[in-house]
C-alpha cells in the first residue's frame, strides 16, 4: 500500500468548511480591497509545486504572497493566484556575511524573527514587516534608508527563477543578468521566484536613535533632508488638509540603529486587530484634520530625541492588524510618486495644493526624499527626488478623477507612479513613466500576467471607472 | 518484530567541543504542517532531530530549514511508513544516527477521502492502515525501546475525530479513534515503565493549504498549535486538545444521545 502522508491539519478540516459556497467578498483582496475580482487560489507549499500545479490548466496565473500590494498588481481577475506563503523556509544563512537563503513565501518578520536574536536587521525595510521575500524583490521595494541603501534588489545577490515552462535560472548580476534586472521590480510575471538570497545587515540593539522634528512647508522639509543626510533612516508626516499657515506642515523623523549594545530579543505577537468595516462616514475632513493637530502636537514639543524599539519605529502601523478596515468596505487607493529633483518642490507643492483643494482626507501621508544608488530593476520605481504617498478613500465620482489629475500632474512633473500601489494610473500613463515596459514584456512568463498588467498595457486605454 | 538491540554508546552526533545536552527527537511524517512548525520550534532550542517522511525533496526542505534555524543535528531517511515490514530497520537506523531517542513524535496519517471510503472498501482499508494499523507497527517498537530503558516520551496525533463517529468523516474518525483507544491502553501499560505516551488531538488548523477555506480565518494558527505541543511534551501530558476549547465541544459531542445524534448534520 503506498499513500501519500497529507498534512495532519487538513485532516481535521471538517469538510464543511470547504463545501460551502464562497459568497463575497473574494477570497484574496489586496491590501487597498480594491478592486475586487474573484480569483482562484492555489496554495504553493513547496518549490517544486511550480509549475506542477498549472498542468492542463488554460487560465493565467500570478504568483503572490502576502497581498500588501495596494492596488491590482497582486491580483488577476478570473485566474489563478499562486500563494507562495506556505513556501517560507530557510536554506542557509551565513553569520560572515550576513546572506540569508530562503524560499521566496518567507515574510520579512519571519525573516526578523531569526535574524534580530542572532544580531542582524534587513537592509531595506518597507512600512509593513507582512511582506514576502518574493513581493518585495517583485516590486523593488524601499524604505527610509533609501538614500544610504537603495532599494531592495541592491541586496538580493541571486536567486532562482522558475518559468511555467519548468526552465530554472540562477539570477545574478552576472547570471543571465537581463533576467535579474527584469525580475526586479518585474511584478512575478516573468516567473516563480522560488528562492532568493538577501544580504542582512549587522546590528547590536533592537533601539533606534529617534529624532522627531515639526517642520512647517516644503522648504524647511528640504533643509531638514539635507541637515539630517548622514543619519541612516529619515520619513516626514506631512498634513495633506491644512492650508494656509499650516500647509504642508509635518514631522521630520530620522533614527540610526543605536550603537549601544541592547537585548536582542524577538519582536511579540501584536494583539491588536481593527475588529469591523468602519462605516464610509468615518474618515472626513473633520475627523482627519483633528487627527492630524493632534500628530502634529502629540509629541510635545518641536524636536524630540528618544531611543525607541524599532517596531514603532518602522512598522507603527502593523501594531493593529487589518488597520485597512478603517476605510470601510470600498477600500482605500493609495496614490505615491517619485518626482526627479528638477521639479521635485514645485510638483510637491503643486500636488499638496491639488490635495488640499479637493477636501479628500487622508492621514497616512508620507513624504520622504530618494537618494541616487540607481535599482537594478528595469521596471523599479526608486528615482532620486522627492518621494510622497497617501491613501485616500474611495469616494465614487471623486477619488478617481482626482487620481486622473494627481496622475496627470505627475506626469507633467517628470515623475512616476509606484504600480504595486496603484489602482488608478492609465495605460498612458503608465508607458510614459516606465519606458522599458516593451523590453520588458518579452521577459514575462506567456502563462503569467495580472490584472495591472492587463490594464496599464489595454492598447483601447480603458480606464477604471467608480 | 524483534526486540531493539541495546546501541552502542557513543559521542552524541551533535555534541561538538561543549557537552550540551539537547533533546533527541524522531519525528514520523516530517513534512507535514503541524510536525514541521513543531520541528522549526525545537531547532531555535538547538534539539538533535531525525526526520522521516516519503518526499526526498520536501524532506530534504525541511532538514535545511531547520539546520539552519540552529538544530544541533538532523538527520534524514526517506521512506513510505505504510510499509511494517521495513519498520524495525528503518527506526533502529534512526535511533543509532541519533545515538537515542528521548522523544518520538508521529504525525504520520491521511486523510483519506470520505466519500469514496463510504463505497470502497479498498479505500477505506488504505485509511485504517495508514492512520492505525501502520502506527501501531512503529508504536509497537517504539514503546518496547522505551521500556527496556525505562524512559521516553510518545507523542502522537491523533484527532478530534476519533471521539466520536460522524457522518462527514467516519471512517477517518474510526481510525484516529482506534489510535486514540491503543494510545490509552498503552499508557496504561508503559507509563509505569517510566515511559510518558501522550496522545495530541488538534481540530482545525489554518495553514497554506487550507487558507482559501470558507472560514479558515477563525481555523486555530500552526505556529500556536506547534508552541502548545512542545509546551505538553515538556510537561508530559497524558492528552491534549489543541486548541484547548475542543476539550468542552467535544465533552459535548460525545454526550448527545444517539436518538438525537443520528439526525445531526455533523
Amino acid at each position: 500500500m503506498s499513500l501519500s502522508t497529507a498534512e495532519p491539519e487538513a485532516l481535521n478540516t471538517p469538510p464543511e468548511a470547504a463545501r460551502e459556497p464562497d459568497r463575497a467578498p473574494p477570497a484574496f483582496q489586496s491590501w487597498g480591497r480594491y478592486p475586487k475580482y474573484g480569483a482562484k487560489v492555489v496554495p504553493l507549499n513547496w518549490q517544486g509545486d511550480f509549475p506542477a500545479v498549472l498542468a492542463g490548466s488554460q487560465d493565467s496565473a500570478l504568483p503572490v504572497g502576502l497581498g500588501r500590494s495596494y492596488g491590482d498588481v497582486c491580483l488577476l481577475k478570473d485566474g489563478t493566484l499562486l500563494q507562495t506563503t506556505g513556501m517560507n523556509r530557510l536554506i542557509d544563512f551565513d553569520p560572515q556575511t550576513g546572506i540569508l537563503t530562503a524560499e521566496s513565501g518567507i515574510s520579512l518578520a519571519q525573516i526578523l524573527d531569526f535574524a534580530v536574536p542572532r544580531g542582524f536587521f534587513l537592509p531595506v525595510t518597507p512600512g509593513t514587516k507582512y511582506v514576502t521575500l518574493g513581493g518585495a524583490i517583485a516590486n523593488d521595494i524601499h524604505g527610509k534608508n533609501h538614500e544610504v541603501a537603495g532599494s531592495f534588489g541592491n541586496h538580493v545577490p541571486c536567486f532562482e527563477l522558475v518559468r511555467s515552462d519548468g526552465s530554472r535560472r540562477l539570477c545574478s548580476r552576472t547570471e543571465n543578468p537581463d533576467w535579474y534586472a527584469a525580475t526586479i521590480g518585474g511584478m512575478g510575471l516573468t516567473g516563480l521566484i522560488t528562492w532568493a538570497q538577501l544580504r542582512l545587515r549587522p546590528i547590536v540593539s533592537r533601539g533606534i536613535d529617534y529624532e522627531g522634528i515639526q517642520f512647517h512647508g516644503i522648504d524647511e522639509f528640504l533643509d531638514l533632508k539635507q541637515k539630517y543626510q548622514h543619519v541612516e533612516y529619515t520619513v516626514s508626516w506631512v498634513d495633506c488638509v491644512s492650508t494656509g499657515k499650516n500647509f504642508a506642515r509635518g514631522i521630520f523623523m530620522a533614527g540610526d540603529h543605536s550603537k549601544v549594545p541592547g537585548e536582542l530579543k524577538p519582536s511579540p505577537e501584536p494583539k491588536l486587530v481593527f475588529p469591523f468595516d468602519a462605516p464610509a462616514f468615518t474618515l472626513n475632513r473633520l475627523s482627519v484634520s483633528a487627527f492630524n493637530t493632534v500628530f502634529f502636537h502629540k509629541q510635545g514639543n518641536a524636536h524630540v530625541k528618544a531611543v525607541h524599539d524599532y517596531e514603532p519605529f518602522f512598522y507603527p502601523i502593523d501594531a493593529v492588524l487589518r488597520w485597512n478596515r478603517l476605510y470601510g468596505k470600498r477600500g482605500l487607493v493609495q496614490f505615491q510618486y517619485a518626482i526627479p529633483w528638477e521639479h521635485a518642490k514645485e510638483g510637491t507643492i503643486a500636488i499638496l495644493r491639488e490635495i488640499a483643494k479637493s477636501g479628500l482626507a487622508s492621514f497616512l501621508a508620507v513624504l520622504k526624499a530618494f537618494g541616487d544608488i540607481p535599482s537594478l530593476g528595469m521596471m523599479s520605481f526608486p528615482q532620486a527626488g522627492i518621494m510622497f504617498a497617501l491613501d485616500f478613500p474611495i469616494k465614487p465620482g471623486i477619488t478617481f478623477p482626482l487620481l486622473q489629475r494627481l496622475g496627470d500632474m505627475t506626469l507633467d512633473y517628470g515623475g512616476r507612479l509606484y504600480p504595486a500601489k496603484d489602482a488608478a494610473m492609465t495605460a498612458a500613463q503608465f508607458q510614459t513613466f516606465y519606458p522599458e515596459w516593451q523590453r520588458f514584456a518579452r521577459f514575462r512568463d506567456p502563462m503569467l500576467t495580472s490584472s495591472f498588467w492587463e490594464r496599464v498595457t489595454d492598447s483601447t486605454g480603458a480606464k477604471p471607472t467608480l | 518484530m524483534s526486540t531493539p538491540a541495546i546501541l552502542p554508546s557513543g559521542t552524541s552526533p551533535g555534541s561538538d567541543s561543549t557537552a550540551k545536552i539537547t533533546k533527541k527527537i524522531l519525528v514520523l511524517g516530517a513534512t507535514s504542517g503541524i510536525a514541521e512548525a513543531t520541528c522549526r520550534i525545537w531547532a531555535a532550542q538547538g534539539a538533535q532531530m531525525f526526520l522521516i517522511a516519503r518526499n526526498p525533496e520536501k524532506l530534504a526542505a525541511v532538514a535545511a530549514d531547520l539546520k539552519t534555524r540552529g538544530a544541533a543535528y538532523v538527520g534524514t531517511a526517506v521512506a513510505d511508513l505504510d510499509d511494517t515490514d521495513k519498520h524495525a530497520e528503518l527506526l533502529s537506523h534512526a535511533i543509532n544516527s541519533l545515538t537515542g531517542m528521548d522523544v518520538a513524535y508521529l504525525a504520520y496519517g491521511i486523510l483519506g477521502d470520505e466519500p469514496r471510503a463510504e463505497q470502497d472498501f479498498e479505500h477505506a482499508a488504505q485509511i485504517l492502515h495508514s492512520n492505525f494499523v501502520a502506527p501501531v507497527s512503529l508504536l509497537t517498537w517504539l514503546a518496547n525501546f522505551c521500556v527496556q530503558r525505562h524512559a521516553g516520551l510518545l507523542a502522537v496525533i491523533s484527532s478530534v475525530a476519533g471521539d466520536r463517529g460522524r457522518k462527514s468523516n467516519y471512517l477517518y474518525g474510526s481510525s484516529k479513534a482506534g489510535l486514540t483507544a491503543y494510545l490509552a491502553g498503552l499508557r496504561n501499560r508503559i507509563d509505569r515503565e517510566g515511559v510518558t505516551v501522550l496522545t495530541i488531538k488538534p481540530g482545525p488548523v489554518k495553514t497554506a493549504m487550507t487558507a482559501s477555506m470558507k472560514g479558515s480565518e477563525k481555523f486555530a494558527d500552526v505556529n500556536k498549535v506547534a508552541a502548545t505541543i512542545v509546551k505538553a511534551i515538556d510537561a508530559k501530558k497524558d492528552n491534549l486538545y489543541v486548541p484547548f476549547q475542543w476539550q468542552p465541544i467535544m465533552f459535548i459531542i460525545r454526550n448527545i444521545p444517539d436518538r438525537i445524534f443520528k439526525k445531526l448534520n455533523l
